[in-house]
């Protein structure tokens, strides 16, 4: 009887547990799915623009100035610290971060007009360079390190 | 109270509201009077610009001609924008001389080195309209002699088409405006066209904040004027104007404009002086939706 009942708990058990499990891999399958449909316009940069170096990679003051544009032209739709806005994805994740700077850069100028990301080409070439710097330093330190210089 | 009373109370009332609001964001705007540049209005932010034209008139009296405009960026794609005129001629009378309903259409997904948006718009104005906004057909300074009392009795429903070209090149925005107007009652196509080109008098952003710094300060110039109608096409008897212009990006969100405008032959009037004031309000189609109950 005790090998029975233990048996009829084991069984309970992971019929109740594999529901949850499923449902989190469904939910993490969705979430890849979600995430590879947001950030797929990045994959469409073409190479030229991709390989195309960052002219303000070593300028110090170019993550304070991005820094400030951010906050004027972006934050509205991608959130105080670009962690997802009202509108916009989040600028933090390993799609954004680990896009090459010509990539980001093709981005913000081309825009993604149908899902509602305007063209950003009305700032001049350099200052859309300074907001690419910042951007990615959003998802190290370095960007804190840089503004309390400023301070 | 009259329909034109109505809606100059409530430009006011609006225009108020945009200095009242406390968010705001640091516009980054060409500094055209008349020309259109490839750029909309961000989705979901609303612009209120006022923009003021004093004028001289051979023969006549001078006039300040004013409007109001409430441009909303619908989506990245389309911005539709409403207006209302004025204007007050000097030793006459100050009317309201109408209303205009404004969208703009980007066709194509993405940047590319130049760019068509499409423009269409529905006047409904009367003849005593002297804001100038866009030269068409064979307006000439003369049409601006009749008095407001008999000139507003002529009412106007107009269709505008724009096509408008812009390009940016080395910090320098390029942009062309062609012009087809039509008269719904039944008079001929009109044509104009307007030119523009304007460049910030720095590239690079400041690493702090400043009123002043040369970025926010965009410079350049335009021209415009009629082209004649369909059955008399070309520059003969039309109005052409030159006009240097300088737009102010102030950090807190407001967008200075000025222009000192010449009339380039003796159809157009011999010197104006045109500048305007804008507020952009991000979020403004968020903020509509919370009132309404909506989830922003």
């Amino acid at each position: 009887m005790k090998r029975y009942l233990a048996a009829l708990a084991l069984v309970s058990v992971l019929f109740a547990g594999s529901p949850s499990w499923t449902q989190n891999q469904t939910e993490i399958e969705k979430k890849q799915v979600r995430n590879s449909r947001r950030y797929s316009e990045l994959t469409k940069a073409p190479e030229r623009a991709r390989l195309r170096p960052n002219p303000l990679q070593d300028d110090p003051e170019a993550i304070a100035a991005g820094r400030i544009l951010f906050e004027d032209h972006c934050q509205e739709c991608h959130g105080a610290s670009g962690e997802k806005g009202k509108h916009g994805p989040n600028l933090r994740v390993p799609e954004v971060q680990n896009a090459t700077s010509g990539t980001l850069f093709w981005l913000l100028s081309g825009g993604v007009v149908r899902k509602g990301m305007p063209v950003w080409s009305k700032l001049p070439e350099a200052q859309r360079w300074q907001l690419v710097r910042y951007l990615k330093s959003l998802g190290t330190d370095e960007l804190i390190g840089k503004v309390e210089t400023n301070k | 109270m009259s329909w034109s009373v109505r809606c100059s109370t409530l430009a006011v009332l609006l225009g108020l509201c945009s200095t009242l609001l406390p968010r705001s964001a640091n516009a980054q705007e060409n500094p055209y009077v008349v020309t259109y540049d490839q750029f909309l209005e961000e989705p979901g932010n609303l612009e209120i610009e006022y923009f003021s034209t004093y004028a001289t008139q051979r023969s006549g009296n001078s006039f300040h001609a004013y409007w109001t405009e409430f441009e909303y960026g619908a989506t990245a794609w389309w911005t539709t924008e409403f207006y209302l005129d004025a204007q007050t001629t000097f030793h006459d009378s100050t009317v309201f001389t109408g209303i205009r309903w404004e969208n703009r259409f980007r066709p194509l997904r993405r940047e590319h080195w130049i760019n068509p948006v499409l423009y269409v718009e529905y006047e409904h104005i009367n003849g005593a309209d002297k804001i100038l906004k866009e030269i068409e057909g064979h307006d000439v300074e003369s049409d601006f002699l009749t008095p407001n009392a008999e000139a507003r009795n002529e009412v106007k429903n107009e269709v505008e088409l724009k096509l408008i070209l812009g390009s940016n090149l080395k910090g320098w925005n390029v942009s062309e405006n062609f012009l087809f107007v039509k008269n719904l009652t039944n008079e001929p196509w009109e044509f104009g066209y307007a030119v523009g080109a304007s460049r910030p008098l720095a590239l690079k952003a400041s690493s702090k904040r400043c009123t002043f710094c040369p970025q926010n300060f965009v410079a350049g110039a335009e021209m415009y004027g009629g082209l004649g109608d369909r059955y008399n096409f070309g520059l003969h008897g039309t109005s052409q104007y030159f006009a240097p212009v300088l737009a102010w990006n102030v950090p807190s969100g407001w967008t200075l404009r000025v222009s000192p405008t010449f009339g380039l032959n003796g159809n157009s009037h011999q010197f104006m002086i045109r500048w305007g004031i804008a507020r952009e309000i991000p979020g403004f189609g968020d903020m509509v939706k919370k009132a309404f109950g909506g989830r922003s």
